[in-house]
Protein backbone atom coordinates (compact mmCIF):
# COMPACT_ATOMS: atom_id res chain seq x y z
CA UNK A 1 0.00 0.00 0.00
CA UNK A 2 3.13 2.07 -0.23
CA UNK A 3 5.69 4.00 -2.47
CA UNK A 4 9.47 4.11 -2.00
CA UNK A 5 12.34 5.69 -2.22
CA UNK A 6 15.43 4.00 -4.17
CA UNK A 7 18.04 5.59 -2.45
CA UNK A 8 20.66 5.40 -4.57
CA UNK A 9 18.65 7.47 -6.39
CA UNK A 10 17.59 10.14 -4.47
CA UNK A 11 19.21 13.46 -5.40
CA UNK A 12 17.89 14.58 -1.73
CA UNK A 13 16.43 17.52 -3.56
CA UNK A 14 13.63 17.24 -1.04
CA UNK A 15 10.82 18.05 -3.21
CA UNK A 16 8.70 15.19 -2.81
CA UNK A 17 8.77 15.85 0.96
CA UNK A 18 6.79 18.87 0.84
CA UNK A 19 4.41 17.66 -1.78
CA UNK A 20 3.13 14.81 -0.11
CA UNK A 21 -0.71 15.09 1.09
CA UNK A 22 -0.55 12.93 4.26
CA UNK A 23 3.22 13.73 5.40
CA UNK A 24 4.36 10.46 4.42
CA UNK A 25 7.80 11.46 3.23
CA UNK A 26 10.87 12.41 5.63
CA UNK A 27 14.85 12.57 5.51
CA UNK A 28 16.96 9.78 7.20
CA UNK A 29 20.47 9.18 7.21
CA UNK A 30 21.51 11.00 4.03
CA UNK A 31 18.42 10.04 1.96
CA UNK A 32 14.65 10.35 1.82
CA UNK A 33 12.42 7.58 2.76
CA UNK A 34 8.36 7.02 2.57
CA UNK A 35 6.87 5.80 5.98
CA UNK A 36 4.60 2.69 4.05
CA UNK A 37 2.16 3.03 7.11
CA UNK A 38 1.09 6.92 6.17
CA UNK A 39 1.49 7.06 2.24
CA UNK A 40 -1.89 6.15 0.82
CA UNK A 41 -0.66 6.37 -3.16
CA UNK A 42 -2.21 10.11 -3.19
CA UNK A 43 -5.85 7.92 -3.40
CA UNK A 44 -8.00 10.33 -2.11
CA UNK A 45 -6.07 13.72 -2.71
CA UNK A 46 -4.46 13.82 -6.32
CA UNK A 47 -4.69 12.17 -9.51
CA UNK A 48 -0.94 11.18 -9.81
CA UNK A 49 1.21 10.35 -7.11
CA UNK A 50 3.11 13.52 -6.26
CA UNK A 51 6.38 12.66 -5.30
CA UNK A 52 6.39 10.06 -8.73
CA UNK A 53 5.46 13.70 -10.76
CA UNK A 54 8.22 15.58 -8.42
CA UNK A 55 10.83 13.82 -8.40
CA UNK A 56 13.70 14.63 -10.89
CA UNK A 57 14.73 11.26 -11.52
CA UNK A 58 12.78 9.03 -12.98
CA UNK A 59 12.17 5.37 -11.20
CA UNK A 60 12.96 6.79 -7.89
CA UNK A 61 9.64 6.67 -6.51
CA UNK A 62 8.54 3.35 -7.24
CA UNK A 63 5.55 0.93 -6.00
CA UNK A 64 6.85 -1.51 -3.12
CA UNK A 65 5.53 -4.78 -3.79
CA UNK A 66 6.04 -5.74 -0.25
CA UNK A 67 2.57 -4.19 0.41
CA UNK A 68 -0.73 -4.98 -0.95
CA UNK A 69 -2.23 -1.66 -3.10
CA UNK A 70 -3.83 1.16 -1.12
CA UNK A 71 -7.64 0.63 -0.84
CA UNK A 72 -9.35 3.82 -0.34
CA UNK B 1 15.15 47.02 6.59
CA UNK B 2 16.33 50.50 7.19
CA UNK B 3 16.14 53.12 4.53
CA UNK B 4 19.56 54.28 4.02
CA UNK B 5 20.07 50.72 3.43
CA UNK B 6 17.62 50.51 0.20
CA UNK B 7 17.03 53.84 -0.98
CA UNK B 8 16.42 53.49 -4.23
CA UNK B 9 13.62 50.99 -3.59
CA UNK B 10 12.18 52.21 -0.10
CA UNK B 11 8.82 53.31 0.85
CA UNK B 12 9.29 56.76 1.03
CA UNK B 13 10.49 57.25 -2.60
CA UNK B 14 8.17 56.59 -5.61
CA UNK B 15 8.90 53.30 -7.28
CA UNK B 16 10.79 53.12 -9.96
CA UNK B 17 8.92 54.40 -13.40
CA UNK B 18 9.80 51.18 -15.83
CA UNK B 19 8.59 53.26 -18.64
CA UNK B 20 11.21 55.89 -17.84
CA UNK B 21 13.78 53.81 -17.31
CA UNK B 22 13.18 51.71 -20.87
CA UNK B 23 12.93 55.25 -22.36
CA UNK B 24 16.43 55.83 -20.82
CA UNK B 25 17.71 52.56 -21.76
CA UNK B 26 16.51 53.03 -25.28
CA UNK B 27 18.75 56.40 -25.63
CA UNK B 28 21.35 54.59 -24.61
CA UNK B 29 21.22 52.26 -26.79
CA UNK B 30 22.55 49.18 -25.88
CA UNK B 31 26.64 49.26 -25.99
CA UNK B 32 29.45 51.63 -26.67
CA UNK B 33 28.48 53.81 -29.38
CA UNK B 34 28.38 57.02 -28.34
CA UNK B 35 32.46 57.97 -26.99
CA UNK B 36 30.93 61.45 -24.91
CA UNK B 37 30.25 59.37 -21.63
CA UNK B 38 33.79 57.25 -22.22
CA UNK B 39 32.23 53.95 -22.10
CA UNK B 40 32.91 51.60 -24.69
CA UNK B 41 31.73 48.31 -23.43
CA UNK B 42 29.19 46.24 -23.05
CA UNK B 43 26.25 44.99 -20.42
CA UNK B 44 25.86 48.18 -18.83
CA UNK B 45 28.86 49.38 -18.26
CA UNK B 46 27.33 53.10 -18.85
CA UNK B 47 27.97 55.22 -15.89
CA UNK B 48 25.52 58.18 -14.24
CA UNK B 49 25.99 60.36 -17.44
CA UNK B 50 23.17 58.45 -19.45
CA UNK B 51 21.48 56.19 -16.66
CA UNK B 52 18.50 56.78 -14.56
CA UNK B 53 20.36 57.34 -11.24
CA UNK B 54 17.73 55.26 -9.44
CA UNK B 55 18.70 52.15 -12.40
CA UNK B 56 22.80 53.39 -11.54
CA UNK B 57 21.81 53.13 -7.66
CA UNK B 58 20.60 49.49 -8.15
CA UNK B 59 22.79 48.19 -10.84
CA UNK B 60 26.55 50.21 -9.88
CA UNK B 61 27.27 47.26 -7.02
CA UNK B 62 26.64 45.01 -8.97
CA UNK B 63 28.94 42.31 -10.32
CA UNK B 64 26.03 40.56 -12.64
CA UNK B 65 24.29 43.40 -14.16
CA UNK B 66 27.12 46.02 -14.46
CA UNK B 67 30.10 44.68 -16.75
CA UNK B 68 32.35 47.05 -15.11
CA UNK B 69 31.26 46.41 -11.50
CA UNK B 70 31.94 42.74 -12.07
CA UNK B 71 35.66 43.20 -11.42
CA UNK B 72 35.27 45.08 -8.15
CA UNK B 73 32.35 43.58 -6.46
CA UNK B 74 31.79 40.12 -4.90
CA UNK B 75 28.26 38.13 -4.91
CA UNK B 76 27.63 34.96 -2.92
CA UNK B 77 24.72 32.47 -3.89
CA UNK B 78 23.34 30.29 -0.85
CA UNK B 79 22.44 26.93 -1.92
CA UNK B 80 19.14 26.66 0.29
CA UNK B 81 16.80 25.76 -2.43
CA UNK B 82 17.21 22.03 -3.96
CA UNK B 83 13.69 21.56 -5.33
CA UNK B 84 12.74 21.98 -8.67
CA UNK B 85 9.77 21.99 -10.41
CA UNK B 86 10.66 21.64 -13.80
CA UNK B 87 13.06 19.33 -15.67
CA UNK B 88 15.26 20.95 -18.44
CA UNK B 89 17.26 19.09 -21.06
CA UNK B 90 20.29 20.43 -19.96
CA UNK B 91 20.71 19.91 -16.39
CA UNK B 92 20.87 16.39 -14.21
CA UNK B 93 20.23 16.86 -10.95
CA UNK B 94 22.63 13.73 -9.98
CA UNK B 95 25.19 16.15 -11.04
CA UNK B 96 26.62 19.29 -10.72
CA UNK B 97 24.70 20.89 -13.71
CA UNK B 98 27.16 23.23 -16.12
CA UNK B 99 24.67 25.63 -17.23
CA UNK B 100 23.35 28.89 -15.80
CA UNK B 101 23.14 29.18 -12.28
CA UNK B 102 20.97 25.72 -11.22
CA UNK B 103 23.89 23.24 -10.85
CA UNK B 104 21.64 19.86 -9.71
CA UNK B 105 24.26 18.95 -6.75
CA UNK B 106 26.17 21.63 -4.31
CA UNK B 107 28.68 20.45 -1.85
CA UNK B 108 26.23 21.50 0.72
CA UNK B 109 22.44 22.30 1.46
CA UNK B 110 22.21 25.08 3.89
CA UNK B 111 19.10 25.88 6.16
CA UNK B 112 17.91 29.68 6.10
CA UNK B 113 19.95 30.20 9.59
CA UNK B 114 22.93 28.44 8.41
CA UNK B 115 22.83 30.62 4.97
CA UNK B 116 22.75 33.98 6.75
CA UNK B 117 25.37 33.20 9.03
CA UNK B 118 27.54 31.94 5.83
CA UNK B 119 26.41 35.21 4.09
CA UNK B 120 27.28 37.06 7.34
CA UNK B 121 31.04 35.46 7.44
CA UNK B 122 31.91 35.99 3.95
CA UNK B 123 30.81 39.66 4.28
CA UNK B 124 33.28 40.28 7.15
CA UNK B 125 35.81 38.49 5.46
CA UNK B 126 35.17 39.79 1.64
CA UNK B 127 33.93 43.58 1.96
CA UNK B 128 33.09 43.66 -1.61
CA UNK B 129 30.61 41.11 -1.21
CA UNK B 130 27.81 43.15 -2.19
CA UNK B 131 25.22 40.89 -3.80
CA UNK B 132 23.98 38.17 -2.23
CA UNK B 133 21.74 35.61 -4.54
CA UNK B 134 19.28 32.49 -4.53
CA UNK B 135 20.07 30.71 -7.57
CA UNK B 136 19.36 26.75 -6.42
CA UNK B 137 20.28 24.11 -6.70
CA UNK B 138 16.49 23.68 -7.46
CA UNK B 139 14.06 26.89 -8.17
CA UNK B 140 14.24 29.08 -5.39
CA UNK B 141 10.65 29.31 -5.79
CA UNK B 142 9.64 25.93 -5.83
CA UNK B 143 11.05 26.24 -2.08
CA UNK B 144 9.48 29.40 -1.29
CA UNK B 145 9.29 29.63 2.67
CA UNK B 146 13.27 28.29 2.76
CA UNK B 147 14.30 31.11 -0.09
CA UNK B 148 12.20 34.30 1.94
CA UNK B 149 13.13 33.28 5.12
CA UNK B 150 16.51 33.13 4.07
CA UNK B 151 16.16 36.99 2.51
CA UNK B 152 14.18 37.89 5.88
CA UNK B 153 17.09 36.85 8.20
CA UNK B 154 19.65 38.50 6.32
CA UNK B 155 18.16 41.89 5.88
CA UNK B 156 17.67 42.17 9.41
CA UNK B 157 21.29 41.77 9.77
CA UNK B 158 22.75 42.56 6.75
CA UNK B 159 21.08 45.42 5.17
CA UNK B 160 23.27 46.76 2.69
CA UNK B 161 23.49 43.55 0.94
CA UNK B 162 21.82 43.41 -2.25
CA UNK B 163 19.49 40.49 -2.61
CA UNK B 164 18.48 38.69 -5.67
CA UNK B 165 16.90 35.83 -6.99
CA UNK B 166 17.13 33.45 -10.10
CA UNK B 167 14.13 31.06 -11.18
CA UNK B 168 12.83 29.43 -13.94
CA UNK B 169 9.06 31.39 -13.71
CA UNK B 170 6.84 28.71 -13.16
CA UNK B 171 6.09 29.59 -9.95
CA UNK B 172 7.00 33.43 -10.01
CA UNK B 173 3.87 35.42 -10.75
CA UNK B 174 2.54 33.71 -7.59
CA UNK B 175 5.53 35.09 -5.45
CA UNK B 176 5.76 38.64 -7.09
CA UNK B 177 4.51 40.03 -4.62
CA UNK B 178 6.71 38.77 -1.92
CA UNK B 179 9.86 39.44 -3.41
CA UNK B 180 9.12 42.93 -3.31
CA UNK B 181 8.01 42.74 0.36
CA UNK B 182 11.69 41.74 0.48
CA UNK B 183 13.30 44.63 -1.59
CA UNK B 184 14.86 41.81 -3.52
CA UNK B 185 15.62 44.24 -6.50
CA UNK B 186 17.14 41.76 -9.12
CA UNK B 187 15.09 38.91 -10.15
CA UNK B 188 16.72 36.57 -13.48
CA UNK B 189 14.47 34.75 -15.36
CA UNK B 190 15.57 32.05 -17.28
CA UNK B 191 13.86 32.03 -20.60
CA UNK B 192 14.82 29.92 -23.39
CA UNK B 193 11.43 30.15 -25.56
CA UNK B 194 8.66 31.88 -26.28
CA UNK B 195 6.65 29.02 -28.56
CA UNK B 196 6.19 25.95 -27.03
CA UNK B 197 6.89 24.13 -30.28
CA UNK B 198 10.99 24.89 -29.68
CA UNK B 199 9.79 24.25 -25.89
CA UNK B 200 8.90 20.87 -25.97
CA UNK B 201 12.53 20.08 -26.90
CA UNK B 202 13.82 21.88 -24.42
CA UNK B 203 12.16 20.93 -21.39
CA UNK B 204 10.83 17.27 -20.79
CA UNK B 205 7.98 18.22 -18.33
CA UNK B 206 6.77 20.99 -15.84
CA UNK B 207 5.22 20.03 -12.46
CA UNK B 208 2.01 22.47 -12.87
CA UNK B 209 -1.28 21.93 -10.57
CA UNK B 210 -0.14 18.54 -8.78
CA UNK B 211 0.32 17.31 -11.93
CA UNK B 212 3.37 16.64 -14.03
CA UNK B 213 2.60 18.26 -17.50
CA UNK B 214 4.73 17.23 -20.88
CA UNK B 215 5.53 18.19 -24.42
CA UNK B 216 3.54 21.13 -25.87
CA UNK B 217 1.41 21.79 -22.79
CA UNK B 218 4.07 21.98 -20.31
CA UNK B 219 5.98 24.93 -22.40
CA UNK B 220 2.85 26.41 -23.08
CA UNK B 221 2.61 26.96 -19.18
CA UNK B 222 6.03 27.39 -18.71
CA UNK B 223 6.23 30.45 -21.26
CA UNK B 224 2.74 32.16 -20.09
CA UNK B 225 4.13 32.20 -17.04
CA UNK B 226 7.43 33.09 -17.69
CA UNK B 227 6.37 36.06 -19.74
CA UNK B 228 3.20 37.16 -16.92
CA UNK B 229 5.73 37.13 -14.21
CA UNK B 230 8.37 39.60 -15.89
CA UNK B 231 5.08 41.54 -16.96
CA UNK B 232 4.67 41.84 -13.14
CA UNK B 233 7.98 42.67 -11.79
CA UNK B 234 8.15 45.80 -14.63
CA UNK B 235 5.15 46.75 -13.54
CA UNK B 236 6.66 46.68 -9.83
CA UNK B 237 9.56 47.84 -10.75
CA UNK B 238 11.75 45.19 -9.70
CA UNK B 239 14.69 44.65 -12.34
CA UNK B 240 14.67 42.22 -14.35
CA UNK B 241 17.02 39.99 -16.63
CA UNK B 242 16.64 37.72 -18.74
CA UNK B 243 19.09 34.42 -18.78
CA UNK B 244 18.76 32.13 -22.01
CA UNK B 245 20.89 29.15 -22.97
CA UNK B 246 21.56 29.18 -26.24
CA UNK B 247 21.20 25.82 -27.85
CA UNK B 248 22.26 25.47 -31.53
CA UNK B 249 19.77 23.93 -33.86
CA UNK B 250 16.88 24.62 -31.46
CA UNK B 251 16.61 28.01 -30.22
CA UNK B 252 19.18 29.43 -32.08
CA UNK B 253 17.66 31.62 -34.02
CA UNK B 254 14.23 31.93 -31.98
CA UNK B 255 16.65 33.67 -29.13
CA UNK B 256 16.10 36.84 -31.55
CA UNK B 257 12.19 36.67 -30.48
CA UNK B 258 12.91 36.20 -27.26
CA UNK B 259 15.02 38.90 -26.91
CA UNK B 260 12.26 41.24 -28.53
CA UNK B 261 9.26 39.62 -26.24
CA UNK B 262 11.46 40.22 -23.39
CA UNK B 263 12.67 43.48 -23.90
CA UNK B 264 8.79 44.84 -25.03
CA UNK B 265 8.18 43.46 -21.31
CA UNK B 266 10.58 45.94 -19.61
CA UNK B 267 13.44 43.12 -19.09
CA UNK B 268 16.80 45.36 -18.27
CA UNK B 269 19.16 42.99 -19.40
CA UNK B 270 19.43 39.71 -22.00
CA UNK B 271 21.95 37.33 -20.73
CA UNK B 272 22.54 34.96 -23.71
CA UNK B 273 24.75 31.76 -22.42
CA UNK B 274 26.40 28.67 -24.45
CA UNK B 275 24.80 25.25 -23.99
CA UNK B 276 27.50 23.83 -22.02
CA UNK B 277 27.01 19.87 -22.72
CA UNK B 278 29.05 16.88 -22.61
CA UNK B 279 28.47 12.74 -22.54
CA UNK B 280 29.96 13.17 -18.52
CA UNK B 281 27.42 15.74 -17.57
CA UNK B 282 24.65 13.04 -17.87
CA UNK B 283 22.13 15.49 -19.54
CA UNK B 284 19.70 14.55 -22.23
CA UNK B 285 21.07 17.02 -23.92
CA UNK B 286 24.89 15.59 -23.49
CA UNK B 287 23.66 11.88 -24.23
CA UNK B 288 22.33 12.55 -27.66
CA UNK B 289 25.50 14.94 -28.59
CA UNK B 290 23.32 18.09 -28.85
CA UNK B 291 26.32 20.58 -28.95
CA UNK B 292 27.42 23.90 -28.00
CA UNK B 293 27.63 27.13 -29.97
CA UNK B 294 31.02 28.12 -30.97
CA UNK B 295 32.30 31.56 -29.85
CA UNK B 296 31.46 33.24 -33.37
CA UNK B 297 27.90 31.96 -33.36
CA UNK B 298 27.45 32.95 -30.05
CA UNK B 299 28.94 36.19 -30.55
CA UNK B 300 27.22 36.78 -33.83
CA UNK B 301 23.94 36.03 -31.83
CA UNK B 302 24.67 38.45 -28.88
CA UNK B 303 25.69 41.42 -31.37
CA UNK B 304 22.56 40.39 -33.30
CA UNK B 305 20.06 40.82 -30.12
CA UNK B 306 22.00 43.49 -28.56
CA UNK B 307 21.24 46.44 -31.39
CA UNK B 308 18.86 48.17 -28.53
CA UNK B 309 19.28 46.74 -25.45
CA UNK B 310 21.93 45.70 -22.81
CA UNK B 311 23.04 42.33 -23.38
CA UNK B 312 25.35 40.20 -20.62
CA UNK B 313 28.30 39.08 -21.45
CA UNK B 314 30.21 38.47 -18.68
CA UNK B 315 28.09 36.25 -16.92
CA UNK B 316 30.48 32.93 -15.63
CA UNK B 317 27.24 31.11 -14.69
CA UNK B 318 28.50 30.36 -11.47
CA UNK B 319 27.51 27.33 -9.04
CA UNK B 320 24.46 27.72 -6.56
CA UNK B 321 26.97 28.57 -3.96
CA UNK B 322 29.86 30.32 -5.03
CA UNK B 323 31.47 32.79 -3.47
CA UNK B 324 33.61 35.50 -4.81
CA UNK B 325 34.36 37.93 -7.55
CA UNK B 326 32.71 36.64 -11.03
CA UNK B 327 34.83 34.08 -12.50
CA UNK B 328 36.61 33.09 -8.79
CA UNK B 329 35.13 30.15 -6.13
CA UNK B 330 36.01 31.09 -2.60
CA UNK B 331 33.24 28.88 -1.62
CA UNK B 332 36.02 26.13 -0.08
CA UNK B 333 36.91 28.27 2.60
CA UNK B 334 33.53 28.60 3.90
CA UNK B 335 32.18 25.70 4.14
CA UNK B 336 29.35 24.80 7.16
CA UNK B 337 31.80 23.66 9.99
CA UNK B 338 33.84 26.64 9.46
CA UNK B 339 31.35 28.78 9.61
CA UNK B 340 29.81 27.52 12.48
CA UNK B 341 33.33 27.78 14.20
CA UNK B 342 33.80 31.60 12.94
CA UNK B 343 33.19 34.42 15.31
CA UNK B 344 31.54 36.84 13.00
CA UNK B 345 31.52 40.39 13.67
CA UNK B 346 29.51 42.52 10.90
CA UNK B 347 31.50 45.38 10.30
CA UNK B 348 29.20 48.00 7.89
CA UNK B 349 31.40 50.60 8.08
CA UNK B 350 34.66 49.43 6.93
CA UNK B 351 33.08 47.57 4.16
CA UNK B 352 31.49 51.05 3.38
CA UNK B 353 35.62 52.77 3.67
CA UNK B 354 36.26 49.49 1.30
CA UNK B 355 33.46 49.81 -1.32
CA UNK B 356 34.27 54.17 -1.24
CA UNK B 357 37.61 53.51 -2.32
CA UNK B 358 36.90 51.09 -5.29
CA UNK B 359 34.34 53.67 -6.43
CA UNK B 360 37.31 56.27 -6.92
CA UNK B 361 39.53 53.07 -8.61
CA UNK B 362 36.57 52.96 -11.33
CA UNK B 363 36.68 56.51 -11.83
CA UNK B 364 40.53 56.50 -12.72
CA UNK B 365 39.59 53.24 -15.20
CA UNK B 366 37.23 55.20 -16.65
CA UNK B 367 39.53 58.20 -17.20
CA UNK B 368 42.01 56.07 -18.41
CA UNK B 369 40.16 54.51 -21.19
CA UNK B 370 38.69 57.79 -21.94
CA UNK B 371 42.21 59.49 -22.41
CA UNK B 372 43.18 56.69 -25.09
CA UNK B 373 39.97 57.20 -27.44
CA UNK B 374 41.70 59.64 -29.48
CA UNK B 375 43.09 58.74 -32.81
CA UNK B 376 41.15 55.95 -33.12
CA UNK B 377 39.61 57.16 -36.48
CA UNK B 378 42.46 54.97 -38.03
CA UNK B 379 40.99 51.67 -37.14
CA UNK B 380 38.43 52.09 -40.21
CA UNK B 381 36.86 48.92 -39.89
CA UNK B 382 39.05 47.28 -38.79
CA UNK B 383 37.83 44.90 -35.58
CA UNK B 384 39.75 42.74 -33.66
CA UNK B 385 39.93 40.74 -30.56
CA UNK B 386 42.40 40.44 -27.66
CA UNK B 387 42.39 38.01 -24.41
CA UNK B 388 44.07 39.37 -20.95
CA UNK B 389 44.90 37.63 -18.27
CA UNK B 390 43.58 39.36 -15.26
CA UNK B 391 42.44 38.97 -11.17
CA UNK B 392 40.00 41.05 -11.21
CA UNK B 393 40.16 45.45 -10.51
CA UNK B 394 40.41 46.03 -14.12
CA UNK B 395 44.02 45.19 -14.76
CA UNK B 396 46.05 43.19 -16.39
CA UNK B 397 47.31 41.74 -13.50
CA UNK B 398 47.50 37.52 -14.05
CA UNK B 399 50.76 35.00 -14.97
CA UNK B 400 50.02 33.65 -18.73
CA UNK B 401 50.75 30.03 -16.90
CA UNK B 402 48.11 30.99 -13.93
CA UNK B 403 45.28 31.92 -15.81
CA UNK B 404 42.20 30.27 -15.29
CA UNK B 405 40.34 32.16 -17.79
CA UNK B 406 40.85 34.94 -20.16
CA UNK B 407 38.87 38.13 -20.64
CA UNK B 408 37.91 38.62 -24.16
CA UNK B 409 37.73 42.65 -25.60
CA UNK B 410 37.01 43.70 -29.13
CA UNK B 411 39.02 46.76 -30.10
CA UNK B 412 37.57 48.78 -32.86
CA UNK B 413 37.37 52.45 -34.03
CA UNK B 414 35.12 53.08 -30.88
CA UNK B 415 36.96 51.51 -28.44
CA UNK B 416 37.37 48.67 -26.65
CA UNK B 417 34.49 46.77 -25.29
CA UNK B 418 34.27 43.51 -23.18
CA UNK B 419 32.39 40.44 -24.83
CA UNK B 420 33.12 37.43 -23.09
CA UNK B 421 35.52 35.04 -21.49
CA UNK B 422 36.90 31.82 -22.32
CA UNK B 423 37.81 29.29 -19.56
CA UNK B 424 40.71 27.08 -19.32
CA UNK B 425 41.06 25.74 -16.26
CA UNK B 426 40.57 21.87 -15.94
CA UNK B 427 37.15 21.25 -15.51
CA UNK B 428 36.50 22.87 -18.73
CA UNK B 429 38.40 20.62 -20.37
CA UNK B 430 35.97 17.56 -20.20
CA UNK B 431 34.85 16.04 -23.71
CA UNK B 432 38.66 17.87 -25.38
CA UNK B 433 40.81 14.99 -24.89
CA UNK B 434 44.09 14.39 -24.20
CA UNK B 435 45.66 18.48 -25.01
CA UNK B 436 48.28 19.76 -22.81
CA UNK B 437 47.34 22.95 -21.24
CA UNK B 438 49.01 25.43 -23.60
CA UNK B 439 47.04 23.76 -26.83
CA UNK B 440 44.08 24.13 -24.50
CA UNK B 441 44.85 28.20 -24.37
CA UNK B 442 45.14 28.39 -27.90
CA UNK B 443 42.13 26.77 -29.03
CA UNK B 444 39.92 28.95 -26.44
CA UNK B 445 41.64 32.26 -27.44
CA UNK B 446 41.87 31.18 -31.35
CA UNK B 447 40.12 34.18 -32.40
CA UNK B 448 42.51 36.46 -30.65
CA UNK B 449 44.94 38.74 -32.00
CA UNK B 450 46.78 39.20 -29.11
CA UNK B 451 47.16 38.40 -25.41
CA UNK B 452 47.69 40.28 -22.42
CA UNK B 453 49.65 39.01 -19.60
CA UNK B 454 51.29 40.20 -16.24
CA UNK B 455 54.21 37.82 -17.33
CA UNK B 456 55.14 34.88 -19.59
CA UNK B 457 57.74 32.33 -19.86
CA UNK B 458 59.85 31.70 -23.12
CA UNK B 459 58.47 28.64 -24.45
CA UNK B 460 54.50 29.06 -24.41
CA UNK B 461 55.99 32.49 -25.56
CA UNK B 462 57.46 30.96 -29.07
CA UNK B 463 54.07 28.50 -29.25
CA UNK B 464 52.00 31.75 -29.30
CA UNK B 465 53.72 33.32 -31.71
CA UNK B 466 53.68 30.70 -33.84
CA UNK B 467 49.96 30.26 -33.60
CA UNK B 468 49.73 33.93 -34.88
CA UNK B 469 48.35 35.53 -31.09
CA UNK B 470 51.01 37.93 -29.83
CA UNK B 471 52.05 37.73 -26.26
CA UNK B 472 52.36 41.22 -24.97
CA UNK B 473 53.41 41.50 -20.86
CA UNK B 474 54.78 45.22 -21.64
CA UNK B 475 51.17 46.85 -19.89
CA UNK B 476 51.95 44.02 -16.51
CA UNK B 477 49.63 46.32 -13.47
CA UNK B 478 48.21 48.81 -15.78
CA UNK B 479 44.73 49.60 -16.83
CA UNK B 480 43.33 46.75 -19.82
CA UNK B 481 40.97 48.83 -21.84
CA UNK B 482 43.44 51.48 -22.02
CA UNK B 483 46.82 49.42 -22.72
CA UNK B 484 44.28 47.60 -24.91
CA UNK B 485 43.55 50.81 -26.90
CA UNK B 486 47.56 51.67 -27.20
CA UNK B 487 48.53 48.35 -28.28
CA UNK B 488 45.71 48.54 -30.74
CA UNK B 489 47.12 52.51 -32.21
CA UNK B 490 50.74 50.92 -32.21
CA UNK B 491 49.40 47.47 -34.32
CA UNK B 492 47.29 50.14 -36.35
CA UNK B 493 50.30 52.21 -37.24
CA UNK B 494 52.70 49.05 -37.99
CA UNK B 495 49.74 48.20 -40.50
CA UNK B 496 49.47 51.62 -41.99
CA UNK B 497 53.34 51.44 -42.36
CA UNK B 498 53.28 48.38 -43.89
CA UNK B 499 55.44 46.40 -41.18
CA UNK B 500 52.26 43.66 -40.79
CA UNK B 501 49.63 42.50 -43.12
CA UNK B 502 46.32 42.55 -40.75
CA UNK B 503 44.53 39.25 -41.38
CA UNK B 504 40.97 38.19 -39.50
CA UNK B 505 41.59 35.06 -37.07
CA UNK B 506 39.63 31.78 -37.07
CA UNK B 507 37.11 30.55 -34.61
CA UNK B 508 37.81 29.26 -30.83
CA UNK B 509 36.05 26.80 -28.27
CA UNK B 510 33.96 27.89 -25.67
CA UNK B 511 35.37 27.00 -22.94
CA UNK B 512 32.97 28.62 -20.73
CA UNK B 513 31.67 26.54 -17.51
CA UNK B 514 30.64 26.69 -14.22
CA UNK B 515 33.14 27.12 -11.72
CA UNK B 516 33.97 24.24 -9.46
CA UNK B 517 35.57 24.86 -6.52
CA UNK B 518 37.61 21.70 -6.55
CA UNK B 519 38.78 23.17 -9.76
CA UNK B 520 40.36 25.94 -8.04
S1 LIG C 1 2.49 8.54 -3.24
FE1 LIG C 1 1.56 10.36 -2.40
S2 LIG C 1 1.10 9.77 -0.32
FE2 LIG C 1 2.58 8.30 -1.04
S3 LIG C 1 4.54 9.14 -0.45
FE3 LIG C 1 4.16 9.80 -2.53
S4 LIG C 1 3.26 11.80 -2.24
FE4 LIG C 1 3.09 10.77 -0.27
S1 LIG D 1 11.99 14.06 -5.23
FE1 LIG D 1 13.15 12.21 -5.74
S2 LIG D 1 15.27 12.87 -5.68
FE2 LIG D 1 14.11 14.45 -4.65
S3 LIG D 1 14.22 13.90 -2.49
FE3 LIG D 1 12.35 12.99 -3.31
S4 LIG D 1 12.96 10.94 -3.94
FE4 LIG D 1 14.82 12.08 -3.64
S1 LIG E 1 25.22 32.86 -12.53
FE1 LIG E 1 25.51 34.58 -13.88
S2 LIG E 1 23.98 35.99 -13.16
FE2 LIG E 1 24.28 34.57 -11.50
S3 LIG E 1 25.86 35.45 -10.23
FE3 LIG E 1 26.84 34.12 -11.67
S4 LIG E 1 27.42 35.52 -13.26
FE4 LIG E 1 25.85 36.53 -12.12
Amino acid sequence: MAYKIVASQCTNCTACEALCPNMAISEAKGTFVIDPDKCTECIGHFDDPQCVAICPVDNTCVIDSAYPRYQA
Amino acid sequence: MTEAAFPEGSSSQPAVDIGDVMQKLAEHKGCGTEGGSGKASCGSSAGPADMAPEIWEKVKNHPCYSEEAHHHYARMHVAVAPACNIQCNYCNRKYDCANESRPGVVSERLTPEQASKKVLAVASTIPQMTVLGIAGPGDPLANPQKTFETFRLISEVAPDIKLCLSTNGLALPDWVDEIAKYKVDHVTITINMIDPEIGQHIYPWVFWENKRLQGYEAAKILTERQLLGLEMLTERGILAKINSVMIPGINDKHLVEVNKAVKSRGAFLHNIMPLISAPEHGTVFGLNGQRGPTAQELKALQDECEGDMNMMRHCRQCRADAVGLLGEDRSAEFTTDKIMAMDVEYDAEGRKAYQQAVESERQAKVEAKQSELDGLEKAGDTKLLVAVATKGHGIINEHFGHAKEFQIYELSGKGAKFVGHRRVDLYCQGGYGEEDALDTVITAINDCHAVFVSKIGGCPKADLIEAGIEPVDQYAHEFIEQSALVWFKDYLAKVEAGEIVHVDRGDAAIRQGALLSQAS
